[in-house]
């Protein structure tokens, strides 16, 4: 797929995150569809209210629709995916595990990236991880044109480099800088516990960040 | 509009000895704060549930019992109470009891809460999370309607015509839901028909008006007799004489206690600009003189319609009098500016 090919965004989770990047998707031009759990039409009016201009969907339909499909569901409903839906499908990973909500969850107690479980559990998505270390409200609030001072670093990593390609050009249009971590390994380090992880940060200053992490990452410590 | 203050009980640090005080004698200026709250005039006080020797805060309503006795006016309520890992039925007796004592000024507000510490200290699983918190209030909110009560749960033995008593005056106690954004949240309290509390505690607090309309429309929507549409808001804030020296000081707690929660939580640390980002114009943290906090409660109730705004003041180990001028700032400024602009509240 080509950058300029992608035209529908399939978000699963109406929640503070899944509806952020829905606004940011439909100000940028995309046609984006939500689902959540329940059946499309309980959330069509929370919808027009939150995201207006996104259209309310199953899940199914919303994935097979969608050129990216965003994973802004909580972490610890990951199984109520279905994997078939996914193939060949470039999803971004937007969350994060956090035990004290999500409960413990032992696959995710070990030291390898949150996203590197969910690429298991979904092994034919061309999975990338981004928009995770940053707050909800960020999305909203500080999203900039390209080459504004104050423009935000979002980083990006995953498997499938022309996934990430296509990801990191979405990035762009919502309206922050992307930077390339690597394969999906790298994703934990900006996943929680690291300085990325909530903090403020230019595309230099991540950049760096990150070739610093790149060459400590067999000491990386357990994903959060 | 409603003017308040609400408090995890956070332990002092003396400025002149560095040391960290008792978490009794926290407790102690935890009681002295809402004295004088009430003797300024202002509506609110909300305590929190924490479980922390920072945050040692943990048994609200016999504080605001204690309180109850020594003052006159002003509510009294949780901010919130975790009612996940409690028990309704005895929320609930506490705060009748608190309701009796205070001749009705008593006031629960039902959240999840942003820590767990209570989950294992009461014995309870993260992995319930949901399904506690929606059981709960589902008890809580039955109590509060029916003196005997017969209901069956999962998380807590069968009632059967069970009296629960003290029970309120005025036939029920107000009970709020909390919420930190979460629309689904928002929808919820409106089909209940709970007044909501939102806390904005970071960003721009303007964006909590989409909300605030999804809730309106919802509740008209669902259009329960008699049911409360209100709206709160919890934020962190604090009144200085001078508002570059206030922003200064409450910079140094703010930070401390934003870094030793993501030390916790794994976030990075805030910095300077971020905090001034925030702490002024359409941000979050209401930081600054009394006329200029005044000044953006007045522009964020246009946006969002709340009708009580309370602060969280005590953050970062604050020194007790700190704390104190800046309630009283809050009390003999701030709010009668804002009733000069908006009009004197209507009791509610
Ligand atoms: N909050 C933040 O600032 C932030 C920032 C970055 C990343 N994250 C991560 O993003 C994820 C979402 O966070 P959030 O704060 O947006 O959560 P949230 O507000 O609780 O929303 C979660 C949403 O997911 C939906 N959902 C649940 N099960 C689903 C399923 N099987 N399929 C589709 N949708 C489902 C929920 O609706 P129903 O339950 O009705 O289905 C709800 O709309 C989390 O993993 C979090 O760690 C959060």
């Amino acid at each position: 797929m080509r950058n300029d090919d992608v035209k529908t965004i399939g978000i699963l989770g109406a929640g503070r995150v899944g509806t952020a990047l829905a606004r940011r998707a439909v100000a940028a031009g995309f046609d984006v569809r939500i689902a959540t759990s329940k059946p499309a039409a309980d959330i069509a009016f929370l919808l027009e209210i939150m995201t207006p201009g996104a259209k309310a969907d199953q899940a199914e339909t919303a994935i097979s629709a969608a050129d990216i499909i965003i994973l802004a569901l909580p972490l610890s409903k990951y199984r109520a995916l279905r994997p078939e839906l996914f193939a060949g499908k470039i999803v971004i990973d937007a969350m994060n595990y956090w035990a004290p909500t999500d409960g413990i969850l032992p696959e995710f107690e070990a030291t390898s990236s949150s996203s590197e479980v969910i690429q298991a559990y979904l092994p034919d998505a061309r999975l990338v991880r981004s928009f995770n270390h940053m707050g909800y409200h960020e999305i909203d609030e500080e999203a900039r044109s390209p080459g504004d001072p104050d423009r935000r670093a979002l980083a990006l990593a995953g498997n499938d480099p022309q996934a990430r390609r296509v990801v990191a050009d979405f990035v762009d249009r919502l309206g922050f800088d992307p930077v390339d971590a690597g394969t999906l390994a790298a994703s934990r380090n900006f996943a929680g516990g690291t300085p990325i992880f909530g903090a403020k940060l230019g595309r230099s200053e991540m950049q760096s960040l990150l070739e610093g992490k790149a060459r400590a990452l067999s000491t990386a410590g357990s994903d959060a | 509009m409603e003017i308040g203050v609400y408090s995890f009980g956070d332990v002092q640090r003396d400025p002149a000895t560095g040391k960290l005080g008792s978490t009794a004698q926290a407790t102690r200026n935890l009681l002295e704060a809402i004295q004088l709250a009430d003797q300024v005039g202002l509506d609110y006080f909300g305590i929190g549930e924490h479980h922390t020797y920072e945050m040692p805060a943990s048994a609200a309503t016999v504080v605001l019992g204690a309180a109850a006795s020594m003052t006159k006016n002003i509510k009294l309520g949780s901010a919130v109470t975790v009612l996940s890992t409690d028990d309704p039925v005895r929320v609930y007796q506490q705060f009748a009891t608190l309701d009796a004592l205070s001749n009705g000024r008593a006031e629960i507000t039902a959240g999840r809460g942003s820590s767990t510490e209570s989950f294992p200290l009461f014995g309870h699983s993260l992995n319930d999370y949901d399904e506690l918190f929606a059981e709960k209030l589902d008890l809580l909110l039955e109590v509060n309607e029916k003196e005997s009560i017969t209901w069956s749960g999962k998380f807590r033995p069968a009632l059967n015509d069970a009296l629960i008593v003290p029970r309120p005056d005025a036939g029920s106690l107000p009970i709020w839901l909390a919420t930190g954004g979460n629309p689904h949240s928002s929808v919820r309290a409106a089909l209940l028909g709970l007044p909501v509390a939102y806390a904005i505690i970071g960003g721009q607090a303007a964006r909590f008006a989409p909300l605030a309309d999804l809730y309106r429309r919802a509740a008209e929507q669902a259009a329960i007799p008699g049911a409360p549409v209100k709206i709160s808001i919890a934020s962190p804030g604090f009144i200085g004489d001078d508002a570059a020296k206030a922003k200064d000081l409450w910079w140094t707690h703010w930070h401390a206690a934003m870094s030793s929660l993501g030390a916790i939580r794994g976030f990075a640390a805030p910095q300077r600009p971020h905090f001034d980002q925030d702490a002024n114009g359409g941000g979050a943290l209401f930081v600054g003189s009394a006329i200029e906090i005044a000044e953006r409660v007045v522009n964020l109730h246009r946006s969002v319609g709340h009708m009580r705004q309370f602060f969280q003041m005590d953050l970062g180990q604050l020194p007790q009098k700190d704390f104190l001028r800046s309630i009283e700032l809050l009390g003999t400024q701030v709010k009668p500016l804002v009733d000069a602009e908006l009009g004197i509240a209507k009791p509610q």
